[in-house]
């Protein structure tokens, strides 16, 4: 029962967080939302049985079941990667970014002074600083959207040898 | 010993093979060459390795392996069987074409470029062959981070909202996945599919639980309701990546869907009109909303989500007919989706856009990306003699069998107006006459993105008369009225691949279909597939 209520209370306060502007509240929702998720499992194995789930270091009625375990580990590490993953998508880009305001976007907090864009520290490691790659243009929803020509015109540009 | 005793313990080495050469790719650290060797080897190697499947299953036989020797029932199974195979050879195909044109765009020369695809192929390849639910779940997300890592170097130039909106989706969706795997263990007490197989029918608990699994994998295949991420994310990267994820992600969700509604649900009649109801709508909503798009790849885009209605329908109706079907259009539309990815975005590199206003007279400047686009987009529409012909008429064929008139009358419709819209890509970028800047924009945009040397050696390549004078030397000879912008061959070739095999799998589709008659019949009655796990 208290599993039951605390996967509800989880996945409410997920969907609220969801249904927030802002792309840190929105990954603080997938937080919630994975716990849930994680809970659920647990509640899966049946979680009265708490016993070591060795075989012959105890009765088999009162060993817990170490699959739900297992999967949760590993469902723990997928999410951990993709929330953190996330987190740097959101201080990534303070233009063309229509989760906040720009005062207050993590980026700006972050690097106070600073109007880059995505070619700061987290993105230069994927070795894209080559220049090499489409610059395409688009608008989104608001129009406002022009490329990011001036962008592409900081990126470092690999002469052909 | 034979075939069928050797292959099944070398199945983990599809996964394997592929994450340890993107591992090596990855430590490549100067030489791009090494990289492109190790990544074109390898998939020319799953490609092999999935032909010789396709050979050993085309009679149905069903391969499997429990990894690392565990008993039955406590070991995660790796199951081929036709349909397996079948979507494993595509995609591998795939996989080349799209390297190939990411080679020629230079984007395949980033560092993490083809260790990215790797990862992503050994993802795919475990996707397809486990036989295990939650191991399913790990292997979609094995085939997402590096989607994820494709998707931001994109953004790094194109802006990161396109890859917020994939991550979170996927993220939800994954989420809901694991819900839905969870329910099925605590209702059926087992995630094998082997084991759960009819587990829905005989009781209704499992049967929600699998709907949950279903909706989850639904929102990973783009289905109508739950299809607007795609719409907003695919045109947002590069042209390479949108081929390879067109042909990739929403795919092995199909394959999913098809596997678990054909195990889980052994086929049960109960919820087929769901599943009838839904591809309806996706037909319809993904090829209307085709209509109000500007560029050539949103509305491929949106066509792929009207043909993902056509292919649910195999699974709508699962019947021999209706399955064979699907699976046949499942085949043909990896293929010919990708080559209309592939030409449109050898246009789209380089004359700098993809916007239909922008671009025009293609037809005599680039006749080869105009064949092949052609033989495409009458494939994807449905026309003789090409495979989208044969897939066609086969599930709308298959439809009138069951007597489910309504859907047959979508489908047919649906159709013509994938092929107007077709035409709406033909006059407004190969008719007509080029606007009068296309050239300067053309190379504009060349130069911002290689730089102005590389507009020389190019211009030096092509016409040795322009290599005198100053760097500017293409844009004078453009403002002379001389031509200095066309499509490279090694763009235009990937695309051409594809095409050239639409059309052979229209003029041969009888092999094809006779493969996807063994796939359906393998989903059909799966006796084969449990038997082949227990005693693996």
């Amino acid at each position: 029962m208290s599993i039951a209520i605390a996967v509800g209370l989880l996945t409410a306060a997920a969907v609220y967080l969801f249904m927030q502007r802002g792309m840190v509240r929105i990954v603080l929702g997938f937080v919630l939302a994975s716990h849930a998720a994680n809970l659920m499992l647990f509640a899966a194995g049946n979680t009265a049985f708490r016993d070591v789930p060795y075989i012959g270091s105890g009765e088999v009625g009162e060993q817990a079941d170490p699959l739900p375990q297992a999967f949760v580990l590993t469902a723990i590490v997928i999410a951990f990667s993709i929330t953190m993953f996330m987190v740097t998508l959101a201080i990534t880009t303070t233009r063309d970014d229509d989760t906040e305001d720009e005062e207050e976007s993590p980026a700006k907090v972050l690097a106070p002074g600073s109007t880059a864009d995505t070619d700061d520290a987290a993105f230069s490691d994927l070795d894209t600083a080559s220049g090499e790659i489409a610059v395409e243009t688009y608008k989104d929803e608001t129009g406002v959207g022009q490329p990011n020509l001036e962008h592409a015109e900081r990126m470092p540009k690999e002469e052909e040898k | 010993m034979s075939l069928t005793e050797i292959l099944p313990p070398l199945l983990p080495l599809l996964v394997g093979v592929p994450l340890l050469m993107g591992a090596i790719g990855a430590a490549v650290r100067k030489n791009k060459r090494i990289r492109h060797v190790i990544s074109l080897g390898t998939l020319a190697g799953l490609l092999a390795f999935s032909i010789l499947l396709v050979v050993v299953t085309h009679d149905g036989t069903v391969l499997a392996h429990q990894v690392g020797m565990w008993d039955y029932g406590i070991s995660i199974p790796f199951v081929v069987d036709a349909l397996s195979s079948l979507v494993l050879m595509i995609i591998s195909i795939l996989g080349i074409a799209s390297v190939l044109f990411a080679m020629a765009t230079h984007e395949a020369r980033a560092r993490f470029y083809h260790p990215f695809v790797l990862v992503l192929m050994a993802g795919v390849a475990g996707a397809l062959m486990t036989g295990d639910i939650f191991n399913l779940f790990v292997f979609i997300e094995v085939m997402l981070l590096p989607s994820y890592g494709l998707l931001a170097m994109m953004g790094a130039k194109l802006g990161a909202h396109g890859a917020r909106i994939y991550v979170s989706v996927n993220l939800l969706a994954s989420t809901l996945l694991l819900i839905g795997i969870a329910l099925v263990y605590a209702t059926a007490g087992t995630v094998n599919l082997a084991e759960l197989r009819g587990a829905a029918v005989e009781d209704p608990a499992v049967a929600v639980a699998g709907g949950v699994v279903l909706t989850a994998i639904s929102i990973k295949a783009a289905v109508v309701p739950v299809h607007g991420w795609l719409t907003r994310t695919y045109p947002m990267t590069s042209p390479a990546v949108t081929t390879l994820f067109s042909g990739i992600h929403t795919k092995v969700a199909i394959y999913a869907i098809y596997r678990i509604y054909s195990l889980l649900f052994d086929g049960d009649e109960k919820f087929l009109w769901v599943a009838l109801l839904v591809t309806s709508l996706t037909m319809l909503i993904g090829v209307l909303g085709a209509i109000g798009e500007k560029t050539t790849r949103s509305i491929l885009v949106f066509h792929m989500i009207s043909q993902i209605g056509y292919i649910l329908i195999g699974v709508g109706l699962f019947t021999g007919l209706g399955l064979t079907a699907g699976i046949f259009y499942l085949l043909h539309h990896m293929i010919v989706k990708a080559s209309l990815f592939l030409s449109t975005g050898a246009i789209e590199e380089t004359y700098g856009t993809g916007e239909i206003d922008k671009l025009g007279g293609m037809l005599k400047r680039e006749p080869l990306i105009a064949v092949t686009f052609m033989v495409a987009a009458l494939s994807l529409a449905g026309l003789p003699p090409f495979s989208g012909f044969v897939a066609k008429f086969s599930i709308i064929q298959a439809t009138l069998e069951q007597s489910h008139y309504w859907v047959a009358a979508v489908a047919v419709l649906v159709s013509v107006f994938t092929l107007l819209s077709m035409l709406k890509i033909w006059t407004g970028v190969f008719m007509g006459s080029a606007p009068k800047d296309l050239e300067e924009r053309a190379l504009a945009y060349q130069e911002r993105m290689h730089g102005k040397r590389y507009l020389r050696v190019q211009a030096q390549a092509e016409s040795p008369t322009l290599t005198i004078g100053p760097p500017t030397a293409t844009m004078s000879a453009v403002l002379a009225g001389e031509r200095a912008v066309k499509v490279p061959m090694k763009l235009i070739i990937p695309g051409m691949l594809l095409a050239a095999i639409t059309l052979f799998f229209g003029l041969g589709a009888e092999l094809l279909m006779t493969l996807s008659e063994t796939a359906a019949e393998n989903l059909l009655n799966p006796d084969g597939y449990v038997e082949a796990v227990s005693n693996a």
